[in-house]
């Protein structure tokens, strides 16, 4: 009977295996396909059958890439933005999070549905007038307006509410009693505990940031104030119209390694950002 | 949700201080509004004000060096003459239609393989998400090339068993199928580790029970599983939809640019707004079709509160 049972068992975690390994190169194949390509020249991209190992690794590609677009700019812009939208953002959401689950006010409910209701509008619903803002502020082509409406988020100050009406409240009442006022108790007792909030809502706006694409292709059209996400977009555009893949992989690759960097080495707290924003 | 009631009983069981409570009171309000500032300031102007904005230039025309006159509804009512509209409703129909139950249907699937406590689920977990954090023009990019009709990948694999492949994204007829493919694929990780969390909380004793009545994978499966994942597959559909509503980046990228001959068949809603308004300088029809765009979403959401009572399992 046990030995049937465990006989089972095994066949059953060999199908499972089975299964999740297929789904699993479904997922990657395109990868793969990303990088096998970006190191082959533009004749073995285009053979017939297909090549799948280049006979000699086209490394050129890479380099190419960088003599054809302003690449050290598109990292450059996309880190920084990513930077200082991951600090500002979090600064901000946190403070607003704290006064909204913490303190009570006069209007603190009706401020609080405005701030919810931001949330069920959709973007386009934005992006008109965000535009004619920048323009009439003169920053339309400058980073500031790949950053400054980015440091604003309804999401951010929800997310976090809900984490700070979470965790206990002794420590404040003490901290309270000793005199402390709201920024003191906000900056050295509710934010230490409330880090693993801070660091989910952190790499929503890291990935967001990194791979926005409406945004920066609106308001930046010159090639040197252009994100990663704007400039690979741009090079399958009307101005560029490549068609030479092993390039354009290799542009892909470039584009994409960092994030994907980030998320290996931080998979833990990616999934339990979500896990928390799925919870709520 | 019992936090919320929690901290009220608390103060009142404890001690009154001795200070004056009025001034006290003022400035607790008064850190808060400067908490709440800068935030509040920033959404006023970049996302508040913006929405009346769309709203009155919806009724607006524009003409050269950012001028525009006021023609009432006007850009409704070509709005909804315009064929381009209605292709644009279709197609993003079909793409929710499609798109939003596959990925769930395909994600809750891997999930519950991957909760069958088996080794490597961090493995696992870890390639299925890749997608979800690469960049949309970066696999528009690598599927188009998968795509492509004369030396693509995927058309060879289905030539060795004897099919011939669609010209995936240039034929009018396949074009929107071909973008759901790959908006399904980059969207399975996501929704996997939401439904995987909704399965961790499941308790055990639910199947060792329904094991002990001689219930199946298939039928427990149905009977407990399902059921008690209602309130996550809630989420990620009302989530999901509001998403498929704005789908943009994926038709933009892999279809709508370089004239290809299946770009109008192909437009959404969202691509639709696009055009108008940053490409063509059409401001005041582009803000109708974006109030279009925030009424369908509202009615879509509303619709889905109303019936979560129906189908969505709270303990």
């Amino acid at each position: 009977m046990s030995v049937q049972t465990g006989r089972n068992r095994v066949g059953k975690n060999l199908l499972i295996h089975l299964l999740l390994i297929l789904g699993a190169l479904v997922m990657v194949a395109p990868f793969v396909w990303m990088i096998l390509t970006s190191l082959k020249t533009l004749g073995e991209s285009t053979q017939v059958p297909p090549v799948i190992w280049p006979t000699s690794l086209q490394w050129e590609n890479y380099t190419h890439i960088f003599e054809m677009l302003p690449f050290y700019d598109f990292y450059w812009n996309t880190i920084l933005t990513t930077v200082v939208k991951v600090v500002g953002q979090v600064f901000l959401c946190s403070l607003a999070a704290y006064a909204f689950a913490r303190i009570e006010f006069p209007g603190r409910n009706a401020l609080f549905i405005v701030f919810l209701s931001v949330l069920m509008v959709p973007g386009q619903v934005f992006l008109l007038p965000q535009f004619l803002i920048m323009k009439e502020l003169g920053w339309l082509n400058t980073l500031t307006a790949l950053i400054v409406p980015g440091l604003f988020s309804a999401f951010g100050t929800f997310l976090l509410r809900q984490f700070f009406m979470s965790l206990p409240k002794e420590l404040e009442e003490a901290a309270k009693l000793d005199g402390c006022n709201h920024f003191q108790i906000y900056w050295r007792i509710m934010l230490p505990l409330a880090k693993p909030g801070l660091i989910a809502l952190a790499i929503f706006v890291a990935l967001w940031s990194w791979n926005d694409l409406m945004w920066p292709l609106i308001v930046n059209s010159t090639p040197d104030k252009m994100t990663l996400s704007a400039g690979l977009a741009y090079l399958t555009g009307e101005h560029t119209n490549m068609t030479n893949y092993p390039i354009l992989m290799a542009g892909s690759v470039l584009a994409i390694w960092p994030m994907i960097i980030v998320f290996i080495f931080l998979q833990k707290h990616f999934v339990e950002g979500i896990t928390l924003t799925g919870s709520k | 949700m019992s936090s919320q009631l929690q901290p009220e009983v608390h103060a009142a069981a404890r001690p009154k201080p001795a200070k004056p409570l009025n001034r006290m009171k003022r400035s607790d309000w008064l850190w808060a509004y400067l908490m709440i500032a800068p935030t509040l300031l920033g959404l006023g102007l970049f996302y508040i004000w913006p929405v009346v904005q769309t709203i009155y230039l919806s009724f607006t025309k524009w003409g050269g060096f950012g001028k525009y006159k006021w023609t009432g509804v006007d850009n409704y009512v070509l709005l909804f003459q315009d064929p381009n509209l209605w292709i644009a409703l279709k197609n993003t129909l079909i793409y929710t239609v499609l798109a939003v139950p596959a990925s769930i249907a395909i994600s809750i699937l891997i999930a519950v393989l991957l909760n069958q406590k088996i080794k490597g689920i961090s493995f696992y977990r870890t390639l299925y998400f890749l997608p979800v954090v690469t960049m949309a023009a970066a696999v528009a990019m690598v599927w188009r090339w998968l795509y492509n009709a004369d030396y693509g990948l995927i058309n060879y694999l289905l030539g060795t068993v004897g099919i011939q492949g669609p010209r995936w994204i240039s034929d009018p007829d396949i074009a929107l199928y071909a973008v759901i493919i790959v908006a399904v694929w980059s969207s399975i990780g996501y929704n996997m580790v939401i439904f995987l969390a909704g399965l961790q909380g499941i308790p055990r004793s639910y199947y060792e029970a329904a094991e002990i009545d001689g219930a199946g994978p298939v039928r427990m499966f149905f009977t407990i599983t399902l059921p008690l994942l209602t309130p996550s597959i809630f989420f990620v559909s009302i989530t999901s939809l509001i998403g498929a509503f704005q789908v943009f980046d994926l038709i933009y990228l892999m279809i709508g640019k370089l004239g290809n001959p299946a770009a109008e068949s192909t437009q959404t809603v969202a691509y639709l707004f696009f055009t108008n308004g940053f490409e063509s300088g059409n401001g005041g029809y582009a803000a109708a079709v974006a109030v279009v765009l925030l009424v369908l979403i509202l009615i879509v959401t509303a619709i889905q509160m109303k019936m979560q009572k129906k189908w969505v399992h709270y303990d």
